[in-house]
């Protein structure tokens, strides 16, 4: 990756630089992580770069989010626009999940979590009274982290989605929403003799594809990927990533990944997170050749993360 | 030396060589350049001469008590004047008991004639010396197995490996004795069933449809035929329990959904316990409560609707055999649940699924095998119980469908058959053994229903 040439972290004003400067040596980042580990020195910090688009798809404003005590995510704005790849990368336990769980309402499941803030999508507030999270979850598709099929035929799974929302008023419709989706996942031709084989026993790009198929078996607008490709080998990622590109031309994606390879070949956006702060958005090219942030710089040049 | 005397020495010896085993080997260590250049653990090696010298011994004292009457017997009757042993076997036997009795102190000598006295004098002998003698040779097998082990220690002996598979034939042995209990379990309640199907015909006895137990000692006794139909039990047995698993399945199976899906952690804590303790109310308890609390409200309630119902009811009884299993379901079908992976909950409810339709259609048929087999347990047990039965259901041995009514089942009857002064060579005693192996077979032609069951519909997950 390329190398930061101008430093233009260091020159914003804000506290948790001012204090790595005041250490006055030429310490890395290692020495700089170790002062970040206080969740308090961050607090105040303002997102640099561009969180806001004009045709955003969703938008999340001042969203703070606490697991029972721990406070995962401070005061995170950003904006997802239409038909757009937006990568958002981070070390680990740096909130990228959490945020992305929090756009269809995942973390609801989750006992002691607590959402506070805005979050709109197409302008309709996810978090308010009239929302129905099933109805929600169905624009809102999500892609998990590891391949997690049901223990059912692959027919079975695609069709999940279709009968719960009541999609299809016959076996006719509701083989061609399967077929296509499988097809718009890339899958269709290598499964189409077995649809009555559980989905299980595919190999794991294939079961992570028909996850894919799965979810966009319900016409979402949007699909949550989180780390879709982190179980995968790079044939099978090369293939997801494929697929990913193809796929924005007709939804809008946002992914977590810890590769920035990744980010940078399936993304036009990338967001930094650190320590549940949102610290830089921006173009994907922009991210990677010219970060505005130290600690961004120091993540993408693998100087820790 | 008395068993337990025995037992203790061998011990003693066990744990002995187990420390001569260790420090020699730590005295071979040191004359070859330290611990590491030993195959296994000091421990290890104090662990093998161990049972070196237990295991060997344990067997050979097993052996002995085990030969050691027979050989008492053969010198014994060797022993006595022809004309003794020329006596009928049943005879001869009440005689040698009675040498038996005398010796161990359990019969006057003036019971016994002059033969018989010497006799237990010799058996007397016999025995002392003979009991020295398994000390001496259970002593000797252990310390002839310890000198061997502790002999044996060289940094090049794999006393690990050893170990291991001495444990491994421990484990196997462990196994094999429960095949074995069972199978002599079943053989013995077979033999009894074949001296009483060679009275009782087979087929009467299969498809008979009246239950009626009594065999005449007169022939011109009042009420001498005896009826030995099995129906009627399988009926009655097959009723309560049904009507015990449709209170347990639903309750039990609903009540554990709600716990690990949607009880907060607080009502799970608090109401776990509670469950518990309902699994743990003795039978004889729920027996008195369906006999006196639950069998007149169910007639009450049956009565304020116009039908009649049998003061001692099979509902009665199988509603609170019900209740009984219920936590039994509940935790079994809980910990089936809990095990299914949060990938599947999230995949679910992430394709916008409500709660309930995700236990339906992913939760349930993932987690089904474990419950059918939960279920099946369940109705063993609801077949298996007798306490709630005798005291609820009654003894009557009627063939009706009606849970209003009172029945009787199988553990039931093998229960009355066997309480009270029995004669073992009657079909009436013998009929509790035809009871149980019956019984044996429909639990496990239930196991094998479900078990395909479970092959059928099962979805694997990872």
């Amino acid at each position: 990756m390329m190398q930061g040439t101008e430093n233009m972290g260091s020159m914003t004003s804000v506290a948790i630089e001012a204090e790595t400067v005041e250490t006055d040596s030429r310490e890395t980042g290692e020495s700089r992580v170790l002062q970040l580990q206080d969740q308090d020195e961050v607090r105040d910090y303002v997102t640099i770069g561009a969180p806001f688009v004009d045709n955003a798809k969703m938008a999340a404003r001042n969203v703070n989010v606490h697991y029972g005590e721990k406070h995962a995510i401070m005061d995170v704005s950003l904006d997802i626009g239409k038909n757009e790849v937006i990568a958002m990368i981070g070390p680990s336990g740096c909130g990228k999940s959490t945020f992305l769980r929090t756009l269809n309402r995942m973390n609801d499941i989750i006992a002691g979590c607590r959402v506070d803030g805005e979050i709109t999508l197409d302008g309709e507030d996810v978090y308010g009274r009239q929302q129905d999270t099933v109805m929600l979850r169905a624009r809102v598709g999500m892609v998990f982290q590891k391949p997690n099929p049901f223990p059912k035929s692959i027919y079975e799974n695609v069709a999940y989605g279709p009968r719960i929302h009541g999609l299809a008023h016959n076996k006719a419709e509701l083989d061609e929403i399967v077929e296509s989706s499988l097809r718009r996942a890339s899958l269709f031709d290598e499964v189409k003799d077995n649809l009555d084989k559980p989905g299980t026993g595919l190999s794991g790009g294939q079961q992570q594809r028909l996850c894919i198929a799965r979810a966009i078996a319900v016409s979402p607008e949007v699909i949550l990927m989180d780390e879709p490709c982190s179980a995968l080998d790079p044939i099978a990622t090369a293939r997801i990533e494929e697929l990913i590109d193809e796929l924005k031309e007709k939804y809008t994606i946002a992914i977590v990944t810890h590769s920035m390879q990744q980010a940078a070949r399936v993304s036009q956006r990338t967001a930094y997170f650190h320590l549940g702060k949102l610290i830089e958005v921006g173009g994907t090219k922009d991210i990677f050749t010219r970060p505005r942030h130290q600690l961004t710089e120091n993540y993408i040049t693998g100087r820790f993360g | 030396m008395q068993t337990s005397t025995v037992l203790l020495v061998l011990v003693a010896l066990c744990i002995a060589s187990f420390f001569f085993a260790r420090r020699k080997s730590h005295a071979v260590a040191h004359g070859s350049g330290g611990l590491t250049t030993l195959h296994s653990l000091p421990k290890h090696y104090g662990y093998m001469a161990l049972a070196w010298a237990g295991l060997p011994a344990l067997a050979a004292l097993a052996l002995w008590s085990a030969l050691e009457p027979r050989m008492l017997e053969a010198e014994v009757v060797s022993s006595l004047p022809a004309e003794v042993r020329a006596l009928p076997e049943q005879q001869f036997g009440l005689y040698y008991n009675q040498i038996l009795g005398y010796a161990s102190g359990g019969m006057n000598a003036a019971e016994l004639d002059e033969v018989q006295l010497a006799a237990a004098d010799r058996y007397s002998a016999l025995a002392a010396r003979f009991s020295w003698l398994r000390s001496a040779l259970v002593f000797a097998v252990a310390l002839a197995g310890a000198v061997l082990a502790i002999r044996r220690v060289q940094p090049a002996l794999r006393a690990r490996n050893h170990v291991e598979s001495i444990i491994r034939w421990i484990l196997f042995s462990c196994s094999f004795l429960a095949v074995l209990t069972t199978l002599g379990i079943v053989l013995s309640v077979l033999f009894e069933a074949v001296r009483f199907f060679q009275v009782i015909p087979l087929t009467d006895f299969l498809f008979g449809l009246e239950w009626s137990p009594q065999m005449a000692i007169r022939s011109d006794q009042v009420g001498a035929s005896g009826s030995f139909g099995f129906v009627p039990l399988l009926v009655g047995t097959l009723l309560i329990s049904a009507v015990a698993m449709l209170i347990a399945v639903p309750v039990g199976l609903m009540s554990a959904i709600y716990l690990s899906e949607y009880a907060s952690r607080r009502f799970r804590t608090l109401t776990k316990p509670v469950l518990e303790i309902l699994a743990g109310v003795p039978t004889v308890v729920y027996g008195f409560f369906a006999a006196l609390t639950v069998a007149p409200l169910v007639r009450t309630l049956g009565e304020s609707v116009g039908l009649t119902v049998a003061s001692e009811s099979a509902l009665a009884a199988g509603v609170v055999m019900g209740i009984m299993i219920i936590p039994f379901v509940m935790s079994l079908s809980d910990d089936i649940i809990n095990a299914v992976p949060d990938t599947m909950r999230e995949a679910s409810l992430g394709m916008g699924a409500t709660m309930s339709e995700t236990i339906r259609k992913v939760l349930l048929p993932a987690a089904l095998p474990g419950i059918v087999g939960g279920i099946l347990l369940a109705v063993s047990r609801a077949i298996g119980e007798t306490m709630i039965v005798v005291m609820a259901a009654g003894l009557s041995a009627k063939l009706t469908a009606n849970p209003l009514e009172a029945v009787t089942t199988i553990t039931v009857q093998i229960v009355t058959l066997l309480v009270g002064d029995q004669e073992f060579d009657s079909p009436k005693t013998l009929a509790a053994f035809a009871l149980g192996l019956v019984l044996f077979f429909v639990t496990l032609l239930l196991n094998v229903v479900a078990l395909y069951v479970v092959r059928r519909y099962r979805e694997q997950y990872e």
